[in-house]
């Protein structure tokens, strides 16, 4: 009788903590995929800006043509990615475009006097410290969630329990995209 | 907040007169007193501090340094107020994260440079996400608990051993662990503030990635000074840096822990890697 009560009890502990376990990733997951969605939420309000942004641009330098065309191509592009590396990939080769549009900005003095230009600047940066800001914490949930995953005692279920692998950074080829970072930098 | 729980406890004991419901008087009255101060304890807070509510166009440098740090902690922004002091010195208050403020003297707002003003604002998002105006109202709760069971102890031990001479020693020792309860109990309560400052700026540095800046607006406090014009005890826990003048309180009875300390600590941090 006795150990049929105590089968009885451990089977409903480890119930319990398969259910623990099991909740545990499962919040991690969900809200991993919540921050990938303010990822791009951010992202979205950074590419509304663009348009704005290169007729500021045109009306200075009309005839810079190849870096409008980037530009235009790049934001397409960024704004049909789906999927994390994706997004990523798009991310940091948009940036590289704007790299090449304000180097384009620099040789107009008039242009970065402007205060609709110094408007638009000041309204990216912020949306770009957004952007970073909502990577930072994707990526911060997905550390918890890889490290959840694989660290004892939840790895031993988790790959039975449906999460068979890690998930991915956000990871940005940055090297490129100073060029947002400082506003009004003027050179002489 | 202790001196008002305290103060309600003695106009229920006078007027009660001394008889058995004083007891669940004071103890209904001050767990009244902590429902109420728990939901609009931030209000009370606000409006004692004299802080007035900002916009993001009011003073965007300050509003985008406090959401851009609430995007990356995965907050809600909280509501964001400005006191005007010279003091450079910062609060964050609220039961949880949705119903949260912060609120930032105009001092901090001129002696702090962005990375710095981060860094005060990221501990104040800290406080808030490591909901530690639960933690404090919790603690505080059960500091008056203790006191009154403390004194119910004190008055059960005076009516039934008047008798029996063998229990004198275990009725002196139960009358100055009685009297001492509350005031350890006090103690305890300071320390687990003092604890929780340090788990804010640990918090605050994790979502900079910078402990630098946190450190220099520590020093930067510790230089100016950061005692505030409107001396007010009971909210003096939820400030940055100590609001009260040196001379109040200090040591064992501060809400905070030394700035050195503070500041060492995160310097450190930033060793580890």
């Amino acid at each position: 009788m006795t150990i049929a009560i105590i089968v009885i009890v451990a089977i409903v502990l480890i119930g319990i903590v398969v259910a623990v376990m099991y909740n545990s990733l499962v919040t991690l997951n969900q809200q991993s995929s919540e921050a990938f969605s303010d990822i791009k939420v951010q992202l979205k309000r950074r590419y509304d800006l663009i348009p704005n942004l290169v007729s500021a641009v045109k009306g200075y330098a009309k005839h810079e043509s190849t870096v409008f065309k980037e530009v235009t191509e790049a934001r397409e592009k960024a704004l049909g990615a789906t999927g994390v590396a994706e997004t990523a990939k798009s991310d940091g080769d948009f940036q590289k475009t704007m790299k090449s549009l304000f180097a384009v900005a620099e040789a107009y003095p008039d242009l970065k006097a402007s205060e609709n230009f110094q408007k638009l600047q000041d309204e990216l940066t912020d949306t770009e410290d957004k952007i970073q800001a909502a990577r930072r914490f994707y990526n911060g949930v997905v550390r918890d969630f890889n490290t959840k995953r694989t660290t004892f005692p939840t790895n031993i279920l988790a790959g039975s329990l449906g999460f068979k692998e890690d998930k991915e950074f956000y990871a940005v080829d940055e090297s490129e995209a100073k060029a947002i970072e400082k506003p009004v930098d003027v050179k002489f | 907040m202790a001196f008002v729980s305290g103060l309600i406890y003695l106009l229920v004991y006078l007027y009660a007169g001394g008889s058995n419901s004083v007891f669940y008087g004071g103890l209904i009255g001050a767990l009244v007193y902590v429902l109420i101060s728990y939901y609009s304890g931030s209000k009370m807070a606000l409006a004692v501090n004299q802080a007035k509510e900002i916009q993001k166009k009011d003073n965007p440098r300050l509003y985008r340094i406090v959401e851009n740090l609430a995007i990356t902690e995965g907050l809600p922004t909280p509501k964001v107020y400005i006191m005007d002091d010279p003091a450079p010195n910062a609060f964050a208050t609220g039961r949880d994260p949705r119903h949260s403020a912060v609120c930032v003297t105009t001092g901090l707002l001129d002696i702090m440079d962005d990375k710095e003003l981060q860094g005060v604002m990221a501990h104040e998002l800290g406080h808030i996400k490591n909901y530690d105006v639960r933690v404090s109202m919790i603690a505080f709760a059960l500091t008056v608990v203790i006191s009154l069971l403390a004194d119910i102890m004190l008055r059960l031990t005076f009516f039934s051993d008047r008798d029996n001479n063998n229990n004198q020693a275990a009725l002196i020792l139960g009358l100055i662990a009685a009297v001492l309860a509350p005031l350890v109990a006090t103690f305890i309560q300071l320390a687990i503030s003092r604890r929780r400052e340090y788990l804010a700026d640990a918090t605050g540095a994790l979502a900079t990635r910078y402990p630098e800046g946190l450190a220099s607006a520590l020093e930067k406090i510790g230089k100016a000074g950061s005692a505030i014009k409107h001396q007010n005890s009971s909210t003096a826990h939820l400030f940055f840096a100590n609001p009260l003048k040196k001379g109040m309180i200090a040591g064992l009875f501060s809400t905070h822990p030394p700035i050195e300390d503070r500041v060492a600590r995160l310097r450190q941090m930033g060793n580890h890697a």
